[in-house]
């Protein structure tokens, strides 16, 4: 049914971290596991609030939806429900979301006898929005720096920030994460283009090996990473973007409150331009 | 915990290898020398070189020299060729674009002269190691799917310098080439023409670059996760698919109900990377040629909510006469 012709064999019981075989089942292609009944549990009740939320507020365009965080008033209070109170509990679902989500990828990953490469990444995204929801405001002292949840509103949120920092692009953490989201593209897209030209060669040509990849990159730039060497430095790129990415947003405010293009007059003034 | 095969622990090397064969005219074009990275060979291959040289090559790389060549002087000559205030300013020092008066014509060497040309000779360059990358690809008998991917970032790279600047009838409108200057340009743009945000292929293009950063964080971890089943062995695994991809797969199709095989991942990483550029290219076109507002542009069509005008009305200066002792000429 909702089964692969080889999957059968892979279905076994065992790997999980908590309960036992009590949740130890799939439903249809998904597993279940105590952490996807959790999952279940944050995902719905926050995205039930979002909803809920934005009914309140009268909007019913999906692009103009705007949970926001509470006032600067309330500092690192507790909110009253309609003025910040929702956004609180949305976040505190979506982190539980998220950490189910995580967790039950490691129960996936034991159940298949592999590495835990795929929830540690993901748990770099995890630290990212925590980042901005959470450690952010707290060093702020106002949960009102969160991030309002919504499509145009979050970008908004972007927006203003950026600018109440002048000019967000001359934030050296920034520039670093551009220049690893950018990076990562480019390896993708190399990547991705090299395994498909070697097993789509050009008409009445076998497919190609590893020799190829290697050649053709040697040819073009001198250096071939390799099959292996390429998932790790993808794999490196996109943690890095993430992590700088919250560099970025943790450092403007809690550490640095000017405009960021005036952060490098440190370099202007250095005491060895004579 | 048991290895996660993070970087290489123990390095074999072996002889080295001097690639697959290509014919005998091409052959004489590959470097003879080839060195081993100690340092290179924890994460990847150790080998270093050997690089096919070639004609398109090295016409590409001539020219690219002499753009960048031609940047350094023009920001030397601006700091009084002080090679100290020189690398002091390097971030804020810009080779800029010609002023509007201009239009496309051609302006005097430094009123952004050199700008074009350089801009030329960029392009050159890299239309040249286009060329190079589909010659290659040819030459191995692979697919041609490395040029077309660089063919998406051309297009955007032209858009930018070359074609909506011809559209917007004016070269000022093209990037400066500097660090802080070309950023400035970015937040310049964005500001003009109403936060390129509410810009939808702006907004398509963010998703693929994340989209692409979150696929390549997920096909790298997978493949690292599952190596110890030799699944780093991408094509021989699409060919004839073992337990690495099995259980690849069946990671996804159980943690979110969908997976990839082993030769689609690598088609949906191909579109998302190539789309970046692809779709930023014609958010970028529309911007200043059709759309002059893309927040009002959201307004109007029920995207962006309307904020409430707490400021009252403001007429704009532009449209209003000229205040009376200017238009006269008088002085008080």
């Amino acid at each position: 049914m909702a089964m692969l012709n080889f999957e059968k064999k892979y279905r076994v019981r065992g790997g999980t971290l908590i309960g036992g075989d009590l949740f130890d089942f799939w439903v249809g292609p998904f597993y279940v596991g105590f952490f996807g009944v959790t999952t279940i549990f944050f995902a719905f009740l926050g995205t039930a609030m979002i909803f809920w939320g934005t009914s309140q507020a009268g909007v019913f365009n999906p692009w103009q939806i705007n949970i926001a965080p509470p006032d600067l008033k309330y500092g690192l209070g507790v909110a009253p429900l309609m003025e910040g109170g929702l956004w609180q509990i949305i976040t505190i679902c979506a982190l539980g979301a998220f950490g189910s989500w995580a967790l039950r990828e490691v129960e996936i990953s034991r159940k298949l006898g592999m590495g835990l490469h795929v929830p540690v990444a993901f748990s770099m995204a995890i630290f990212a929005y925590f980042t901005l929801v959470v450690i952010r405001p707290v060093l702020m002292g106002a949960w009102g720096y969160g991030f309002p949840y919504g499509i145009l509103s979050h970008l908004d949120w972007v927006s203003n920030t950026g600018y109440q920092y002048l000019h967000f692009h001359y934030n050296p953490a920034h520039m670093i994460a551009v220049t690893l989201f950018f990076t990562t593209t480019l390896a993708l897209a190399l990547h991705g283009a090299l395994i498909l030209s070697s097993t789509n060669p050009q008409p009445g040509q076998p497919v190609k090996t590893p020799e190829h990849e290697d050649t053709f990159f040697r040819d073009i730039i001198g250096y071939s990473v390799g099959t292996l060497g390429i998932h790790r430095l993808g794999l490196f790129l996109a943690l890095a973007a993430v992590f700088w990415s919250a560099v970025c947003i943790v450092i403007s405010g809690p550490f640095w409150t000017k405009g960021w293009p005036e952060w490098w007059t440190w370099w202007l003034n250095l005491p060895i331009w004579g | 915990m048991e290895y996660q095969n993070l970087f290489t622990q123990t390095q074999v090397t072996g002889p080295a290898s001097r690639g697959v064969p290509i014919n005998a005219y091409d052959m004489r074009e590959r470097t003879r020398s080839i060195g081993f990275s100690h340092l290179m060979g924890r994460i990847g291959n150790a080998q270093i070189g050997p690089v096919y040289l070639g004609r398109l090559g090295v016409a590409s790389l001539i020219f690219g020299m002499t753009a960048f060549f031609i940047i350094g002087m023009n920001m030397l000559a601006q700091v009084g060729w002080n090679p100290l205030q020189f690398v002091r300013k390097l971030f804020w020092l810009s080779l800029d674009a010609p002023a509007p008066k201009y239009g496309l014509t051609f302006p005097p060497l430094n009123e952004g002269g050199w700008w074009l040309i350089v801009g030329l000779f960029t392009t050159i360059s890299i239309l040249l190691w286009w060329l190079r990358t589909f010659r290659r690809a040819q030459a191995l008998g692979m697919g041609t799917h490395v040029p077309w991917a660089f063919a998406s970032a051309i297009w955007l790279f032209l858009v930018l310098g070359l074609i909506r600047p011809v559209l917007m009838g004016s070269w000022s409108e093209g990037v400066p080439f500097g660090i802080f200057s070309h950023l400035d340009w970015v937040s310049a743009l964005s500001i003009r023409y109403g936060n390129l945000f509410y810009n939808p292929f702006h907004m398509l293009s963010i998703v693929f670059l994340y989209g692409s950063v979150l696929l390549f964080a997920m096909h790298g971890a997978t493949i690292l996760a599952v190596s110890r089943f030799g699944g780093e062995r991408e094509i021989e695994q699409i060919v004839d698919r073992g337990t690495a991809s099995e259980r690849a797969a069946l990671f996804w199709r159980w943690t979110m109900g969908f997976n990839a095989t082993m030769e689609s991942i690598h088609r949906w990483a191909w579109w998302f990377a190539v789309l970046t550029p692809l779709t930023g290219g014609i958010g970028i076109l529309l911007t200043g040629t059709v759309v002059d507002n893309w927040y009002l542009w959201g307004v109007k069509h029920n995207m962006a909510p309307s904020y409430p005008a707490i400021y009252g009305t403001v007429s704009d200066p532009a449209l209003k006469a000229p205040v009376a002792p200017v238009a006269t000429g008088e002085k008080k």
